[in-house]
């Protein structure tokens, strides 16, 4: 490693690399990208995000309270095992080309009611109260999804209104797939 | 909660999320009552407005406890971690960690959601068996490779983690799916150590509330 940074392997698309690069922005950690173009399958972000959150404690992505942080992390695998997997490019590919929207747009609907629900419960500014948590970092990425398969958003106003909150923030905007290294041209901001 | 106020869990027997659990439950020895909810019947049961209403994920399984319902079989078990650390499930270096949540995660979000229930009624019953098959292999090839570098006795050094909780369900859901483990000596070898533990057998979907007659051990 250059310096001792840590390096991460991201591709500017991938709603898993945003997860973590959210999380390294707003614990202001410097890091090196090697950008890949393969997407691996979700859910072991939050793997990383939990090691950052032990060892690179401030600012907290977890809550102090044994309850609030099972929120946060039944959240967080919500989203990171039960809607991502179900439309990553790998899963996509072998539904076949014709399926692809479909069975995308079902995968987030049928997630996305669900959280909607428990976002009644769990909400107040962000996903659990009003501090930005690991579920936070986990929502914006799976919004920008919803957003390229056409799900219509609608139905979802707790969701569309924290999403639009933590884009405001700027962890969330240096971390956007559009700034990044290996952002192509057209779609650079 | 009950009236004498043990936790609830809401599980299927052959529900490898809720082995997890149960696993964690009989490890912590924490004393619980059963409500199954069975999958398969009168369309579904974790799809009624009551279940709904409790886990609005309508997955199990889901867990009632300390007044709240907790959903997400990893949430769960690191909730009770924190408040019930005795024995152990995640080690103290924050290293060992990572590699116990990492392999957690590769099973939970990266194998078992693309081979559950409602995923295979969507593929067709033709294509149940391949995509299931495919599902498992691809997750258990980068597995074994995982754990050459972190296993010991078990997934991570010599103490069970949750890594071992999540590990053996599915390596029955592999089973069940006719999967060939002989690609995977390290995994099968781990298997066969965790399900010598009582906490792996007492779990078991062969002895559970709701385990049929004939899958009855």
């Amino acid at each position: 490693m250059q310096a001792g940074k840590p390096i991460l392997y991201s591709y500017f698309r991938s709603s898993c690399s945003w997860r973590v690069r959210i999380a390294l922005a707003l614990k202001s950690i410097d890091y090196e990208t090697i950008p890949i173009n393969l997407v691996k399958d979700g859910g072991q972000q939050l793997a990383i995000i939990e090691y950052l959150e032990e060892t690179r404690p401030t600012p907290q992505l977890l809550p102090q309270d044994p309850k609030k942080r099972a929120y946060v992390r039944m959240i967080s695998d919500l989203i990171t095992g039960g809607i991502q997997p179900l439309q990553n490019l790998s899963v996509l590919k072998q539904v076949g080309q014709e399926n692809q929207l479909t069975w995308a747009q079902k995968a987030i609907t049928s997630g996305f009611n669900a959280l909607e629900q428990i976002l009644q419960s769990t909400a107040g500014r962000y996903c659990v109260g009003d501090e930005v948590s690991m579920a936070d970092l986990c929502l914006v990425p799976q919004v920008a999804n919803a957003e390229r398969f056409k799900v219509d958003l609608m139905p979802y106003p707790t969701i569309s209104r924290i999403n639009k909150t933590l884009l405001a923030l700027e962890a969330f905007q240096v971390s956007h797939p559009c700034r990044q290294p290996d952002t192509p041209p057209e779609l650079r901001a």
